[in-house]
């Protein structure tokens, strides 16, 4: 079963509620895919068992077979290549690595290298399983790192896994979400707030996904967050209270539900909410 | 010598586009014929890359000077690799910028951005 966790804003509270599920079943995997700022490690401190470059080929030309027939060029959808002064240039940070213009090529000039945008450790603490991945600064895009992250042999189909996105709704979390069973939105009581779970509910709809709210930093006053969830008739999942305590744990990487009985609670009867969400959507849309 | 200037619309009179890879057409302009012509810039469309398309664009018009108000780093690579002048454009005229030019006004662009990477027209 994988559940992902996911906000359109950072900040909301993602790693938090995705750390202490995962902490608070009996096991599970846990899975960063915030890989620009990868922190949920910081409250495991697991003892580091393996690490692994990932790379995403590019092209490379053999100038004495290209003639300049510009097919590659031409084809190019990111334009990551130009013919200038009877020469191939490439631009590899602009390339995708879809290997078009490998295909295209009359000549055979060109071939594919790798080149390393990041990497992928594992860890483990007590019943966890860690995988965290971190994308080389000024690397355009964290997607072939969080594909990796989430392939077969790290994601065991029977058991739990806790999917930490990155923030936002774009390329990233649409790759980090796609195999999720079921994605919790952590919600802030802001207009801001409201904005980016917007966002984020437009994204999970659009992928058809079971999906429910957890609204964070919850105060006594009226929470805007609550009352968008009212009128979009969404699941309430659970309410996260403003609490100092629970702010303080966590900004000195404690997992509360180690430290705290009530979120112990807390965090136990969410998951056996989504637990059992994700059994009845098997069983009522299998 | 050839000159390129990114418009806003096909006519000498109208303001230079204050885009270089997503500027809807090109002046390209024959100083000693004084012939112009205005070249649609298929690069703007792109989803990404537009300006070392359109810096292809403008080599392949065998262009030796560009006017522009401002240029990403991919493009100024491709441009520079083809030895193509970069002056900076003034908030003006397109005739302006010509007669400007001509007249030994314009300074070469010296600032070169980052680039916005697709994010330019959000």
């Amino acid at each position: 079963m994988k559940i992902a966790v996911l906000s359109g804003k950072g900040g909301t509270g993602k790693t938090l509620v995705a750390v202490n599920l995962a902490a608070v079943s009996r096991q599970a995997t846990y899975i960063d895919c915030d890989v620009e700022e990868a922190n949920g490690h910081l409250f495991f401190k697991p003892e580091w068992l393996k690490k692994e470059d990932i790379a995403v080929k590019v092209p490379q030309v053999n100038e004495d077979l290209c003639d300049g027939c510009r097919k590659c060029v031409n084809f190019c959808k990111f334009n990551a290549l130009v013919y200038i002064k009877d020469k191939l240039q490439i631009f590899e940070e602009i390339c995708h690595s879809c290997g078009g213009c490998l295909l295209v090529c009359p000549f055979k000039a060109l071939k594919e290298k790798d080149k390393v945008i990041g990497v992928i450790q594992k860890g483990v603490s007590d019943n966890v399983i860690i995988y965290t991945g971190l994308l080389n600064p000024g690397e355009p895009s964290g997607v072939p790192i969080i594909n990796k992250l989430l392939s077969k042999e790290n994601v065991p189909e029977n058991q739990l896994t806790i999917i930490d996105c990155p923030p936002g709704s774009a390329c990233v979390v649409m790759e980090s979400i796609k195999d999720a069973d079921y994605c919790i939105l952590v919600a802030e009581p802001t207009l801001f707030g409201v904005h980016n779970l917007n966002m984020v509910y437009q994204l999970v709809k659009l992928f058809n996904k079971p999906f429910g709210v957890l609204l964070n930093k919850c105060l006594p006053e009226d929470n805007p967050a609550e009352k968008f969830c009212r009128e979009n008739r969404i699941r309430i999942l659970s309410r996260i209270p403003f609490d100092n305590n629970l702010g303080t744990l966590n900004s000195n990487g404690e997992i509360v539900v180690k430290k705290e009985k009530k979120y112990q609670q807390l965090f136990s009867s969410l998951l056996d909410t989504v637990v059992k969400e994700v059994q009845y959507e098997t069983t009522a849309n299998p | 010598m050839k000159i390129a200037i990114p418009a806003e619309n096909r006519n000498i009179d109208s303001n230079v586009c204050a885009s270089f890879g997503r500027a809807p057409y090109f002046l390209i302009y024959d100083i000693e014929t004084k012939e112009s012509t205005f070249k649609e810039n298929t690069a703007a469309v792109s989803t990404g890359g537009a300006g070392i398309k359109a810096a292809q664009i403008i080599v392949d018009e065998k262009v030796n000077t560009l006017l522009t108000v401002q240029l990403g780093e991919n493009a100024a690579k491709v441009l520079k690799g083809a030895d193509v002048r970069i002056y900076k454009a003034i908030d003006a005229s397109i005739k302006e910028n010509i007669e400007s030019f001509a007249a030994d006004k314009l300074v070469l662009l010296t600032q070169i951005h980052a680039g916005y990477h697709g994010r330019g027209n959000r």
